[in-house]
């Protein structure tokens, strides 16, 4: 019987067995993730239900990034417990200056492969998408299970297959075809599916913006995003990992709950106006909005490719007065590949502030959240009420090129237009 | 296990748990200390609805969207709801009410039917609901989930399986 992508991914972990839309399975785990904000609840739920040590050592990765660098002693004291539990158990833990933030980091260090599941204490795990493999966001009490069992119950999900065709005109990214997908699908039309990411359109992506697009995956409803793994994405893993792949497509005749058609060559720059990821619009239909902060980062778009979009549009230029640019490369690795291309320089020269990588302002925590009345522009995935800072603050994601450009008008502006 | 609890009514679809519970308190660990925040982006008016006793929430369309935090189900666990009926929800708020304890059952009837603080029964097993005389079943329930329920949440059932070595991969039943 011809299969989707995901009931591969799933039954593979379950010794072959075949398995259906809506059966549930306690689905075995090859990495379980957790930060500074969903470990240290987990580590007591953990110890509530009895067990003294994790499952598999090697198959834990913690990272400091939610709360870090700490915000207040309170946060310090989670990222000092959650640190000191890491090492007792042996797993891995990406300490403050030696990662970055948990996507990207995990990403670039190898941790993801073409297959894998991975059930991550954040919703934005879904992220692994982009290299072909189950990443889902869980609760801490999820995530204490998987650290104690090795798996987490799931239901099997059905499939949305999206085709992108056609060629993106010059400043449209993955941020865009991710948000055409919302656009049509709302912050809850994928609710018990994956999305499968193909066409031509989808191959012609890097793993950078691959991510891009598997990152708000969660925000359409669904449990993850996933690109078939290809050429591009055994060269991004070449070097990388060691861990062996096998790249693997649904089906011809596989069952798609719903298939959802972009046309690349009619895309424009897209943004969410407030205060849904789903509130798609046109940009050119906020134009001239003022914005007092521009937020460029997060844990999919903080990338090289991200800051090299914003370095094009800050170039010579200068942040608009009474504007604050912020922007966070999401790793140290990125942070460093940045500064050798000189787009420090250019950020700095432009007037923008650079930040260390952490979560930060993206969910509200810390490093530049936004008071009553103030608007943001953000390159980030959720735009709720109240998400980066106060209930009465309202922000709009779109593109890094959009963004910056934006942050040199001092209001919302078609990059085509700058 | 019926019981009688007061309906809070939440009328607005997509609540997300930034309102629900504002990121910014993520660094609280203490349940208790977590209630304190609940609702505070949507209405912290609605914590004063829970303080009379145990409590059922009616809510709209796709509840819960957003972050995989755990405390606005913790929280509202905490503060004495005792389940939810909605539209839908969300996936992983979903879950984490499962796990909770605190099951998410599906029952547009009821959540027309009802009213703000009406008195109603409850059977958080089966999820029947009775406003005034008329019972309003949920959507059906898999297994898996009623056990955990059941269980007590799914840190008791983890410790079940733990006992009775039947942990690990395989299908549980749909």
């Amino acid at each position: 019987m011809a299969t989707t992508l995901v009931e591969k991914i799933i039954s593979s972990h379950l010794n072959g067995k075949s398995v259906e839309p809506g059966e549930i399975v306690m689905l075995p785990v090859d990495v379980v993730l957790g930060n500074d904000a969903s470990t240290n609840g987990a580590i007591t739920v953990l110890k509530n239900m009895g067990v003294d040590n994790v499952f598999d050592p090697a198959k834990v990765v913690t990272v400091a990034d939610h709360f870090a660098p700490a915000k207040d002693e309170q946060s310090a004291m989670l990222l000092r417990t959650m640190e000191i539990w890491a090492k007792l158990q042996g797993v891995k833990f990406y300490a403050q200056g030696r990662g970055g933030i948990e996507h990207t980091v995990l990403i670039e260090e190898g941790w993801v492969v073409p297959g894998t599941v991975i059930g991550g204490g954040d919703s934005h795990t879904c992220t692994y998408g982009a290299l072909g493999a189950f990443g889902t966001g869980l609760g801490l009490t999820d995530i204490a299970c998987c650290l104690a069992l090795g798996a987490f119950w799931q239901v099997v999900p059905e499939t949305i297959l999206v085709t992108f065709t056609g060629n993106r005109q010059r400043f449209v990214t993955g941020k865009d075809l991710i948000l055409a997908v919302l656009e049509q699908t709302g912050v809850s039309g994928a609710t018990g599916c994956v999305l499968e990411f193909s066409g031509s359109g989808a191959q012609a992506l890097s793993i950078d913006e691959r991510m891009a697009v598997s990152n708000m995956a969660v925000e359409t409803g669904a449990e993850t995003g996933f690109f078939v793994a290809d050429e591009v994405t055994r060269e991004y893993l070449q070097n990388r990992t060691e861990k062996p792949w096998q790249p693997e497509q649904s089906d011809e005749g596989a069952h798609f709950v719903r298939q959802i058609h972009i046309d690349l060559d009619a895309l424009d720059p897209l943004i969410a106006l407030p205060s849904l990821p789903g509130n798609v619009a046109q940009v050119r239909e906020a134009k001239g909005r003022k914005v007092d902060q521009v937020y460029i980062g997060n844990c999919a778009n903080g990338t090289m490719t991200d800051l090299r979009q914003a370095a094009e549009m800050l170039r010579g230029k200068k942040v608009h007065e009474g504007t604050r640019a912020i922007i966070v490369p999401a790793s140290q690795k990125v942070y460093k590949q940045a500064l050798a291309e000189g787009l420090l320089d250019v950020f700095i020269d432009a007037g923008a502030m650079v930040s260390t990588p952490t979560c930060g302002a993206c969910f509200g925590g810390h490093n530049g959240v936004l008071a009553a009345g103030e608007r943001a522009i953000t390159t980030t995935n959720r735009n709720f009420r109240g998400r980066m800072g106060s209930p009465e603050s309202e922000v709009y994601i779109a593109n890094a090129f959009t963004a910056a450009a934006s942050a040199v008008a001092g209001e919302i502006v078609d990059p085509r237009e700058l | 296990m019926k019981m009688t609890v007061k309906a809070i009514v939440i009328k607005e679809d997509n609540v997300d748990t930034d309102v629900l519970y504002p990121g910014k308190f993520l660094n609280i660990l203490d349940t208790k200390k977590a209630s304190e925040h609940l609702f505070e982006g949507l209405d912290p008016k609605l914590r004063e609805l829970l303080t009379t006793g145990p409590t059922a929430l009616f809510v709209e369309e796709n509840f819960g969207c957003g972050s995989s935090r755990e405390q606005p189900a913790s929280a509202m666990k905490a503060s004495g709801v005792q389940c939810i009926f909605g539209k839908s929800f969300a996936r992983i708020f979903g879950r984490n009410c499962v796990n909770s304890a605190m099951p998410a059952f599906i029952n547009p009837n009821a959540v027309l039917a009802v009213k703000q603080g009406d008195d109603v029964q409850v059977d958080i097993e089966t999820g029947v609901v009775t406003i005034g005389n008329v019972e309003y079943p949920s959507a059906p329930v898999a297994t898996l989930p009623q056990e955990i329920v059941k269980a007590g949440g799914l840190v008791p059932w983890v410790k079940a399986q733990r006992i009775t070595g039947s942990s690990g991969s395989g299908i549980v039943t749909s």
